[in-house]
């Protein structure tokens, strides 16, 4: 491996390097541009080109800058989840914004900002490079949940999720430290050498992998440090809730699966006790606080606790089938929870919030189209057939069956059957009761751009998920 | 005319969901389009279906006839594998033969949200062909919720005043339950590939990978540990017996019954509660041999609870349609201990038995349905009299009635004899205890028949009805014919049953049929 810069290592950062320089002229452009939905479709333009940079880079396999950064499947794959994401938020905030009156073209570069630092958190494999990636998503991120200047919600959401950001950021940011005491290098397989060479009850490294621990559960919202994310998620704007739930989240967990599966690797007996408390009450608990909510942001942002709860079930498990799970279940999860998001950023119209669960009531009869998607999309986030939910959930309930996690399979099951209550009240209100009010929803080209994309890709990788499931397969080939 | 006969359960299955798609495209405005168009599917999808009856082998009918696999998810090992044995056959042609009928029924009572109404039956009708046909345990899953939905929705949107519990009831219970068949699933999924490598004739069979092919799981089935088989046994009892449903879990029944619209009630009784028995069948009993005769004492007391419990329960009701789903209770109480007999005439028994009882309660909540639609009520104590004004509904309910309880020449009889026999030959204190729910049975049907049809009319809103019209008629008649049918000349059916009946003995009981040793005596050897 070349200790030194070399001009080769510009190649495996092109994606990212195009977001930056796009960025940069949409807040020039900004100065000149009236319309500012413009700027979004031109954002999105940004996000297509740095697809097709990332799609070139597909079959690579390379280790740049000395290896502090990666561009393998697992990294190129996340990427992807990434641009997906932001490309359909953006899509979906345009005629919202306008709504909001809060259409700046700073919104989309920000967005793409945020992109950019979840695209180095993806292929770090070095802690500077994962700290500076996850602090520039963190950062923008945000800016963008409190961008809603008029709004006192979204205010105190900004501050609310800045002060425990920040706070889980200086956690996290001890655990590293103490594992670069530990190990004298900041490179993962370093440190899982260094950790490997230790006792395993060393309190060094146990302090080690429970500050990081803390600060990665924050990151993802896992119960005990998931207070943030209702009052985050619903001051935000919703077309930021969404990007924040399915972006940040993937994002967290690709620097999850780095840290925990090759960096603390060797600490695993000690940290799984700890990943399957954490998922039980995770799970359990986002799913029991979902069912007493009547405002459906709030509603939402439960059940993505719940979900992240899902998700650690494939840490635990750790074999081939868990850890297919994990990208597999975060790309289903991106599309499902976009299009959810994308019919509740519908139902904002001049006069309406629509975020509360009555201000679905009836919408079968106003909007039969947007009726019947939400309910594809939240039959799959049930994980119901032949929906893409029921495949991510499949994959992680058989890695806990085949990794013999039997109680853990049965708790994870018994929440999959609980959670159809709360996400029913909403069907209930959809298609059961009197509409309260005639406005229809919003409609714009962006809305049904990401609104039509979200239900392909959710009924797709439910009746016939093969090339989906073999991206993912090919994703984790890490070697772990 | 080939390519027909190859892919028959296919097109049987998915004609009803293909008739969906075309009925979505028609302005929901027009009902009598929508209506005609929903009974023409269903109508049809019968007749479609009927050569599988004449087509089917009864010489073969324990193999698996009409198979397709096709590779479907190839990376978990999961195809599109369907086929069908006796058992499977006669279940779906009551599916089949219910259908039409329920749709039939509902062209007057539904007269809001019709063409979602429509939709839902047919993508009802399809989800429930497919989980008979499935021989896929993951194809059969994906079946097997896939109706939760449509099922929900015509409880939750039709049904009566406390609908929305009913319906969240309802999807609550039977999604607990299957996401738990699914664990037991996915143990017997990763269990396979171990057992393959040391017998290498199911390897060649099956391969060796990991697999959802249900034929393959009955292949290991001799194999499978213990300690697994008991454990999967009871993660496959709760799916299926809150499917059933079997005596603890029995209570979604009765209130997404008599929340239900007619039609509803129809499938749900006739077709639905089929699946937890045809699970049993087809999967906990050929797969576990081993848990299932550890599990037998329990399964028959719950059955023999069920059976008194329900029977008590439904001789109290108020309400017609309440009495008959607590009957439901009772009579899947029989089916299940026929099943638990494990010997050929238990299993004969309890199969016919299930295809009577979706004929008879069946052709009930369609008599209820047609009275309420007429009176708006069900309640006992608001009829009275009512053959003498509605004399054809009077004869025709007297027949279902009699079907119900077991009157010889109908088919009730068939079944429960022939289940009380299965009883009697492993343990007297099971027959006695189903003879005393016939006995139970008879009395409070035909209590209900005496209190709402015979007498003076009191009720001055009685007088003035109207006898059954032609359609209810149509609804009705075929439900007779079979019920004689059955009654008179069962062996066509006792036909298809009998191989793949003492394929199932043999697997469970591997020594039955040398020695005959009684059940009990087996259980207390295998501990």
């Amino acid at each position: 491996m070349p200790q030194f810069f070399q001009m080769q290592d510009i190649g495996a950062i092109v994606p990212e390097l195009e977001l930056i320089v796009f960025g940069m002229f949409l807040l020039i452009f900004d100065l000149l541009v009236e319309n500012k939905r413009r700027l979004g479709w031109l954002a999105i333009a940004g996000i297509a080109i740095s697809g097709f940079f990332l799609f070139r880079l597909r079959s690579v396999d390379f280790s740049a800058y000395g290896g502090m950064l990666v561009l393998d499947p697992f990294a190129i794959f996340f990427k992807g989840i990434f641009l997906i994401a932001a490309a359909l938020s953006i899509a979906l905030s345009l005629k919202y914004l306008d709504i909001e009156r809060e259409n700046h073209g700073e919104y989309y570069a920000l967005i793409l900002f945020a992109t950019m630092g979840m695209m180095f958190m993806a292929g770090a494999v070095d802690l500077v490079t994962l700290y500076i990636g996850l602090e520039t998503m963190a950062i923008s991120t945000y800016i963008l949940v409190g961008f809603l200047r008029s709004n006192q919600k979204s205010n105190e959401a900004s501050m609310k999720y800045f002060l425990l950001g920040a706070f889980s950021s200086g956690i996290l940011l001890y655990g590293m430290s103490l594992l670069y005491g530990i190990s004298g290098s900041t490179r993962f397989v370093d440190i899982a050498e260094a950790l490997s060479r230790r006792p395993v009850t060393d309190p060094i490294s146990l302090m080690a992998m429970i500050t990081l621990s803390a600060g990665m559960f924050f990151k993802v919202a896992a119960v005990p440090f998931h207070q943030w994310t209702p009052d985050a998620y619903e001051g935000a704007p919703t077309s930021i809730t969404a990007f924040m739930s399915v972006a940040v989240k993937a994002a967290s967990f690709a620097m999850m699966v780095r840290i925990f599966m090759v960096a603390i690797y060797p600490l695993r007996p000690q940290w799984l006790p700890i990943m399957a408390a954490v998922s039980v009450l995770t799970m359990t608990m986002g799913n029991i606080a979902a069912i007493t909510q009547s405002n459906v942001k709030r509603m939402l942002a439960y059940s993505s606790i719940s979900h992240a709860g899902y998700i650690l079930i494939g840490f635990i498990a750790g074999n081939d089938t868990g850890m297919t799970a994990i990208p597999l279940y975060l790309l289903i999860y991106t599309f499902t929870n976009l299009g959810a998001w994308a019919v509740i950023v519908a139902l904002r119209r001049k006069d309406v919030i629509g975020d509360q669960i009555d201000d679905m009531a009836g919408l079968f009869f106003r909007h039969p189209t947007g009726a019947i998607l939400m309910l594809i999309f939240l039959l799959s986030l049930a994980g119901v057939p032949p929906t893409a939910g029921f495949i991510g959930k499949y994959f992680l309930f058989a890695a806990a069956i085949e990794t013999h996690h039997n109680v853990l399979a049965v708790i994870a099951v018994l929440n999959a059957a609980i959670s159809i209550y709360f996400y029913f009240r909403i069907v209930v209100s959809m298609f059961m009761r009197e509409a309260t009010e005639k406005t229809g929803l919003l409609y714009a080209p962006g809305l049904t751009m990401t609104l039509a994309v979200a239900t392909i890709f959710t009924l797709l990788i439910g009746i016939y998920p093969d090339p989906f499931i073999q991206l993912a397969r090919h994703a984790v080939n890490l070697g772990f | 005319m080939d390519f027909f006969r190859e892919h028959i359960l296919t097109i049987v299955a998915f004609w009803p969901l293909a008739g969906m798609f075309v009925l979505l495209l028609f302005n929901k405005e027009n009902k009598t389009l929508i209506r005609g168009w929903a009974n023409l599917v269903m109508i049809s999808g019968f007749i479609i279906s009927l050569p599988i009856w004449f087509w089917f082998d009864r010489d073969t009918s324990d193999q698996m006839q009409f198979v397709q696999n096709i590779p479907w998810i190839q990376t978990i090992g999961a195809n599109y594998h369907v086929g069908i044995d006796g058992i499977s056959m006669l279940l779906i042609m009551l599916t089949t033969l219910v259908g039409p009928l329920a749709v039939l029924s509902s062209w007057d009572a539904i007269q809001d949200r019709v063409k979602e109404y429509y939709a839902f039956m047919l993508m009802l009708q399809a989800g429930m062909l497919g989980v008979f046909i499935s021989l896929d345990f993951f194809l059969f899953y994906v079946f097997w919720e896939v109706m939760l939905v449509p099922m929900y929705f015509l409880i939750g949107v039709w049904g009566g005043p406390r609908k929305l519990y009913a319906a969240i009831k309802f999807f609550l219970y039977t999604l607990t339950g299957s996401v738990l068949l699914l664990l037991g699933i996915l143990a017997l999924y990763f269990t396979y590939p171990s057992i393959a490598a040391q017998h290498p004739d199911i390897a060649a069979q099956f391969g060796m990978g990991a697999t959802f092919d249900v034929l393959a799981f009955h292949a290991i089935a001799p194999y499978l540990a213990y300690n697994l088989q008991y454990w999967v046994f009871l993660a496959f009892f709760v799916g299926f017996a809150i499917k059933v449903p079997m005596f603890p879990f029995h209570t979604w029944l009765p209130d997404a019954h008599v929340e239900a619209p007619t039609a509803g009630s129809v499938i749900l009784a006739a077709v639905l509660l089929k699946m937890g028995t045809y699970g049993f069948l087809r999967f906990s009993l050929p797969i576990l041999p081993d848990g299932t005769k550890h599990f037998v004492p329990l399964m028959v007391a719950l059955s023999i609870i069920a059976i008194v419990y329900g029977a008590l329960v439904a001789m109290m009701q108020p309400d017609m349609k309440k009495l008959v789903a607590y009957s439901s209770v009772s009579h899947m109480g029989f089916i299940m201990l026929g099943m638990f007999a494990l010997n050929p005439n238990g299993l004969n028994g309890s199969i016919i038995q299930q295809i009577n009882h979706g004929i008879s309660t069946g052709a009930l909540f369609l008599i209820v349905g047609i009275i309420y639609e007429r009176r708006h009520t069900r309640e006992i104590a608001q009829m009275g009299g009512i053959s003498n004004v509605m004399p054809v509904y009077a004869i025709i309910f007297l027949i279902m009635t009699m079907s119900s309880i077991g009157l010889p020449l109908l088919n009730g009889f068939i079944g429960e004899f022939t289940i009380v026999m299965g009883a009697l030959q492993e343990n007297l204190w099971w027959a006695v205890a189903a003879g005393a729910g016939i006995v139970l049975g008879a009395a409070y049907m035909l209590w209900l028949y005496q209190r709402t049809m015979l007498g003076k009319v009191e009720n001055p809103a009685n007088a003035k009805l109207l006898d059954l019209n032609m359609r209810e008629l149509a609804t009705l008649i075929p439900l007779i014919i079979v019920a004689f049918w059955i009654g008179l000349y069962p062996a066509p059916f006792f036909r298809a049953l009998d191989k793949p009946v003492n394929k199932l003995v043999a697997k469970v009981r591997p020594d039955y049929f040398q020695g005959a040793p009684r059940l009990n005596a087996e259980i207390q050897e295998r501990r």
